[in-house]
């Protein structure tokens, strides 16, 4: 029972990193760069989403509507700040090394959270949740289940059957999927390389608003750096799993949050961090592309 | 490419600007101290409280902004009523506050000294939180600044500093008197730690805990562990602390990761007692936090601001005028600090021409022979020893309705 209640946490922390992985292994994978600030686009979107929600809070409006309609503003403010910051920051940089972007998006990350502390003052706010974490569904032997968890995984698992089916099956996902194999041949081929890493983009900041909501809702304190340690975390779970590979990094995000929870509860709580670490380590000796990975052949 | 050379400039400049304009929110923090107020000769003035004549520069830095802003700014208000007090009535004793920003990380607290320090800080408020505290005390020994913390409460900001002395309890103290208490109410049965282990406050109250609960043959179920990099998420610690039959967990760690324990243990459904110590106070005013879940969570404070004598009534009313809320211990601590400057000042017949470290060698005589009567502590009055160390006794308040309640 104690075993499963572990479980449970562990699922539901590792679908928040998972879906944040998808956002980062979506802008690795078509755009070949790591977009550090994808963390910090998360807490912009937890801000939002907290001021729509106490706004519009406490009033006539069913109880459905004010988290609704947080997460679909943060979504909507995310994906225009992912659209921003890709033309202003990263775009100027599309001929530059990677080196170079690397560091833009680290600067970019900091932008943001020095941003939100004038903005929003770094005093922590407490989130409300998206949906009551009173609302618990039992399980045989006595253990329950939170309506909470059993959502952000369901989340997790639209959104990355939803990408799957996109970048597959659709015009733009085809056109992403050229982009990545080789920009200049997608450009010769008639893309507009320019608006489909915009896309990209667009909707890798969109995931992460909603990741920012849900990551809130299950851990509610709500400060300026938020966004950077999950952020982090999703990072190696993308690796984990493969980074550029899509149902990678929902296994590397599941993986990593099961690990981090059981090394936590039956290993030491001080030791669960470097634990998740150093399984990422052996996995990448083992399998250097990662879980689901690709191995990608050098052309000379 | 000339255009993308050109918004590449661009940006970097925007860049640049964020930093510096990070650095200087953090360097400052709200409203306090005039920004850049270059060192200057004849007081560098606060706007609010301009002293009549030459007054004692005093300084101090704590968390204005970040996630324990609640401490920092309550001493910061707390000293700043003091002061407006004191120099509103003219007497020979007059100070100039100002308050430094240290986010309540070590490095930039010595920064925020280093600042007070070009500005003149003749004797010093300390900082507000531990870990700051033992960096900046060290350089108040170093230099000579003597300094009375309000609440950096580890034995090591005080430990082997002959002018370095505390208004709260010490670690040790709060450690021990909460397994006192504990035992004295019959409180818990079976108690689990929860603490933090990167943090040197919370540690040195855990460790003389579980020393005094083994002498009182309390029973200790079992302890957990987290640090700043996973105060996020409490699950495994509070199923441990369910596993283990615990009825009472104990918290010596602040508000902030507190919040979130009273809130996932609602969410599992546990509902054991809590019991923290001063790193408590502030958790009802953490914005959108359910004071709900807050509600029968213990403490032990050396302040309680429904005391119906006087002065504590009349620092209430100012504070909840000035700044719109109730005052906590960290106000009342480093009001007090004020006024005990002030008297040891009078007992020890500084001026304010006199430099530092002629201050430093006067108060250091004179602070533990003084009795101060303040609004923490009993009517016992407060004394301290040559270490610097305080003595007063605790009163254990208990959330209710939204506020805090003494207990007995």
């Amino acid at each position: 029972m104690v075993f499963l209640n572990y479980l449970i946490s562990g699922i539901g922390l590792g679908s928040i990193y998972a879906i944040i992985a998808l956002g980062y292994t979506m802008v690795y994978g078509i755009a070949k760069m790591l977009n550090f600030a994808h963390g910090d686009v998360i807490m912009v979107g937890a801000y939002v989403c907290f001021f729509a929600m106490s706004g519009l809070g406490g009033g006539s409006l069913p109880a459905f509507v004010p988290p609704l309609a947080g997460t679909l503003l943060a979504m909507v403010v995310c994906t225009v700040l992912g659209v921003v910051i890709e033309r202003l920051a990263y775009k100027p940089l599309r001929q530059a090394g990677s080196l170079a972007v690397l560091i833009t998006a680290i600067g970019v990350s900091y932008f943001l959270q020095n941003a939100a502390q004038l903005l929003w003052s770094s005093s922590p706010k407490m989130f409300t949740p998206v949906v009551s974490r009173d609302l618990q569904v039992p399980l045989p032997g006595g253990s329950s289940i939170s309506v909470l968890t059993i959502l952000t995984v369901a989340v997790c698992v639209i959104i990355m059957l939803f990408l799957t089916w996109f970048t597959g099956r659709t015009k733009m996902g085809k056109a992403m999927r050229a982009c990545s194999e080789n920009k200049a041949a997608a450009q010769l081929m008639g893309i507009d390389v320019n608006k489909t890493i915009s896309m990209t983009f667009a909707i890798g900041s969109a995931l992460a608003a909603i990741a920012g909501v849900l990551y809130l809702s299950a851990y509610p304190s709500l400060v300026p750096t938020t966004g950077s340690l999950p952020g982090i975390k999703a990072f190696t779970a993308a690796v984990f799993g493969g980074i550029g590979s899509i149902p990678g990094a929902l296994l590397g995000g599941l993986l990593l949050g099961v690990i981090e929870i059981f090394a936590g509860a039956y290993i030491s709580t001080q030791l669960s961090t470097a634990i998740v670490f150093g399984v990422l380590i052996v996995v990448l000796l083992v399998k250097p592309a990662g879980l689901l990975g690709k191995v990608v052949r050098e052309k000379v | 490419m000339k255009m993308n050379r050109i918004l590449s400039l661009a940006l970097a400049g925007a860049m640049g600007m964020s930093l510096l304009a990070g650095c200087s929110s953090s360097g400052s923090g709200e409203s306090s101290a005039p920004e850049s107020t270059a060192p200057a000769e004849s007081g560098a003035v606060e706007e609010s409280t301009a002293p009549t004549g030459a007054a004692f520069k005093l300084g101090g830095t704590g968390p204005l902004t970040g996630d324990a802003s609640i401490y920092g700014l309550a001493a910061y208000h707390g000293a700043q009523i003091a002061v407006d007090e004191i120099n509103a009535e003219g007497g020979a004793i007059q100070f100039d506050l100002r308050y430094e920003d240290d986010v309540n990380v070590a490095e930039t607290a010595v920064n925020a000294y280093n600042t007070l320090k070009e500005w003149g800080m003749q004797i010093s408020l300390g900082s507000v939180t531990s870990t700051p505290g033992v960096s900046t005390s060290a350089l108040n020994f170093e230099d000579r600044i003597f300094a009375l913390t309000p609440s950096a409460s580890s034995p090591s900001v005080i430990a082997d500093k002959d002018n370095v002395f505390q208004m709260c309890f010490t670690d040790d103290n709060q450690g021990s008197a909460s397994a006192q208490y504990i035992y004295d109410q019959g409180l818990g049965e079976n108690i689990f730690i929860i603490w933090k282990n990167d943090d040197v406050y919370s540690t040195g109250i855990r460790d003389q805990f579980v020393a005094k609960a083994d002498e009182l043959g309390l029973t200790v179920a079992g302890e957990a562990t987290f640090t700043t990099d996973t105060s996020t998420d409490f699950t495994v610690q509070l199923t441990q602390a369910q596993e283990a039959g615990a009825d009472l967990i104990f918290l010596p760690i602040y508000y902030t990761p507190a919040s979130m324990i009273l809130t996932q243990a609602d969410q599992m459904g546990y509902a054991p007692e809590f019991f923290g110590v001063d790193g408590m106070d502030g958790i009802l005013t953490v914005e959108g936090f359910d004071t709900s879940l807050a509600e029968g969570v213990m403490l032990l404070t050396p302040f309680n601001a429904d005391a119906t004598d006087e002065a504590t009534v009349s620092f209430v009313t100012k504070y909840q005028k000035e700044y719109g809320e109730t005052p906590n211990q960290f106000a009342a601590d480093a009001y007090d600090c004020v006024y005990a400057y002030k008297q040891a000042l009078e007992a020890a017949g500084c001026t304010p021409d006199m430099s530092a470290e002629e201050i430093c060698d006067a108060l250091i005589e004179v602070f533990p022979t003084i009795t101060f009567n303040g609004l923490t502590g009993d009517g016992e009055g407060i004394t301290w020893d040559s270490t610097g160390a305080v003595s007063k006794s605790p009163k254990g308040m208990i959330i209710q309705d939204g506020a805090y309640v003494g207990m007995d």
